[in-house]
């Protein structure tokens, strides 16, 4: 009796090591998966200390994943197919707002992708490219201005003598 | 003063000038702790700007002001336009700043501390026009990729400084001299420490103006962070991204400065006119120098209700890049007839000129009031949108405000 609980008890020791063991393969796994598909996750965390003025509207937790009336509210951007991609790939360097302020056709958004690939360090967008682009030509598509526009939003108000 | 005081005092008074007030017990806060006031995630309150200013951008940092903000004669910080191209430098030690002349054309390379450059050369004051070179932007079409500027990426204040004249003719410039460059101490969005953000110049006739500063104040403050603490180069009436904040070096170059945004599209327009949309090869494309004609109406602010019978006082400030404004006009009927404004002189070269006049209108209804300035040669503003170019610069049609007679 007294040898069968050790036995059990030593059973149960053997099992639990082999569950922790099981869960550490698993996340260390699943971080160098991680790091294989965003090479740059390190990157900030290590080499550069953030300053105050530069990080204070970073978000997180709930706040990141809120959708109100289609919007998401953290970025602003419209919630349709493509927007995390375009998250993920477009919000590490700028602001979503200077994206959002653009309106570009298809073969327009190639060419600043390519230039921001050039010039400011952008990834190889690989297949993310083009959902990325037909997200951003569908949700925010060029509007025709012509020479010059009426003026809108006016707020009336009255003037004193 | 022991070495650890002296970090603490020097991290405080870079925390204190951000802040624009002394902090209380300032000494006593522990070191890694931010104030409350940074950690606000107000930008107005952070840069201490007016509510009604307009975020464009918060990464980087881009806020523009609306017409009726820029009323006052000099520009006062908190309706200053914010036209970052990387991150706000981190950390700002005032003791050990030091500005460097250096490049190809430059007799001997030579360094200087804040406070050598203020005491070895003589101090200069001057009202100077800062326009980006993309305001107007958003009225372009097909539209122009960055930052849609509307009216407001635009001010005049009164900068301190030192002439970079002296400070170039104190380090040598050799015969063969043809553009300075700036660098500076922001950093690049990927915070790639081997990357620039921007750095930017101008040719050396430019350079060796009286008007072209290395700043040190600005409305008789020390320069707020964000426009530059604590040394900024300041070259009125050409397009304000030549006026490098944060400034460390300047290059003395023997050929056309090759920094990040001196070419391809950046501040670059047509050599020749396009077509809207047209593709434009990149040997084609010229370096924007002196801005364009161009004027605000300030006041009253867009949209006002008057009585009919009641004149309306207009306001505004005009400029013209290089040159002086020599005409200011204003139209009620879209421009079918124009009347002139007061137009006052420049305090200085380079500053914008204000103007004024009494409208009265003839009968009930709704009115726009559209402003014309006219530079020194001739040249007017366009009411239409004036020469496509792929990154939309050099908007300078006409502004107009919506006025209704009741």
């Amino acid at each position: 009796m007294k040898n069968g609980s050790k036995l059990k008890n030593e059973f149960k020791k053997v099992f639990r090591m082999v569950v922790v063991t099981v869960i550490i393969v698993a996340v260390f796994s699943l971080l160098l998966g991680y790091l294989l598909i965003n090479p740059k996750f390190f990157d900030n965390e290590n080499h550069s200390p953030k300053g105050a003025v530069e990080t204070i509207l970073e978000k997180d937790g709930d706040e990141y994943v809120k959708i109100e009336n289609g919007i998401h509210v953290a970025t602003g951007f419209v919630d349709a197919p493509g927007m995390q991609e375009t998250i993920q790939n477009c919000t590490n360097c700028h602001s979503s707002k200077l994206v959002i302020q653009n309106r570009m056709t298809k073969e327009r958004w190639k060419t600043t992708i390519k230039w921001m690939q050039e010039t400011q360090n952008l990834w190889d967008l690989g297949k993310n490219e083009d959902i990325i682009i037909d997200y951003l030509v569908t949700n925010y598509p060029p509007k025709e201005k012509g020479r010059r526009e009426n003026l809108t939003n006016i707020e009336w108000y009255q003037l004193k003598d | 003063m022991n070495r650890r005081k002296f970090i603490e005092r020097t991290t405080l008074a870079t925390i204190t000038g951000l802040i624009g007030t002394e902090i209380v017990y300032g000494l006593k806060i522990p070191r890694g702790y931010a104030p409350l006031a940074l950690q606000d995630p107000d930008p107005f309150k952070l840069f201490g700007k007016d509510k009604e200013m307009v975020v464009l951008n918060d990464k980087p940092w881009n806020m523009e002001a609306q017409a009726h903000l820029l009323n006052d004669k000099v520009t006062p910080s908190s309706k200053m336009f914010i036209r970052n191209n990387g991150l706000i430098p981190e950390e700002i030690d005032t003791d050990s700043w030091t500005l460097t002349i250096n490049g190809e054309s430059v007799q001997k390379e030579k360094s200087y501390t804040l406070k050598e450059l203020k005491s070895k050369f003589n101090t200069h004051t001057y009202q100077l026009t800062l326009e980006c070179g993309g305001n107007g932007r958003s009225e372009f079409n097909p539209p122009a990729k960055g930052n849609q500027w509307t009216i407001g990426a635009v001010s005049c204040a009164e900068w301190t400084g030192v002439r970079l004249r002296d400070v170039l003719e104190d380090a040598g410039i050799k015969d063969d001299a043809v553009y300075i460059g700036y660098h500076a101490a922001d950093i690049h969005l990927s915070r790639n420490p081997e990357k620039e953000p921007i750095s930017r110049g101008a040719p050396m006739a430019k350079a060796l103006q009286d008007e072209t500063l290395i700043a040190f104040k600005m409305n008789g403050q020390d320069i707020p962070l964000a426009h530059g603490y604590p040394l900024r180069l300041v070259a009125g009436g050409w397009p304000a991204s030549v006026s490098g904040k944060w400034l460390t070096e300047i290059s003395i170059r023997n050929k056309v400065h090759d920094g990040p945004k001196m070419g391809g599209t950046s501040y670059r327009v047509p050599c020749e006119t396009v077509a809207p949309g047209e593709k434009v090869a990149d040997e084609d494309m010229c370096i924007i120098e002196s801005m364009p004609v161009k004027s605000l109406i300030t006041s009253p602010k867009t949209g006002a209700i008057l009585k009919k019978g009641q004149k309306l006082q207009i306001k505004g400030h005009a400029w013209a890049g290089e040159l002086e404004v020599t005409k200011m006009e204003y139209s009620i009927d879209f421009g079918s007839t124009w009347q002139s404004c007061t137009l006052e002189k420049p305090v200085n070269r380079l500053a914008w000129q204000h103007f004024s006049a009494e409208v009265s209108f003839p009968k009930k209804g709704y009115y726009e009031i559209w402003a014309r300035a006219t530079d020194s040669r001739g040249k007017s503003q366009p009411m239409l949108l004036p020469g496509w170019n792929p990154k939309g610069y050099l908007n300078n049609a006409c502004h107009r405000i919506a006025v209704k007679l009741t």
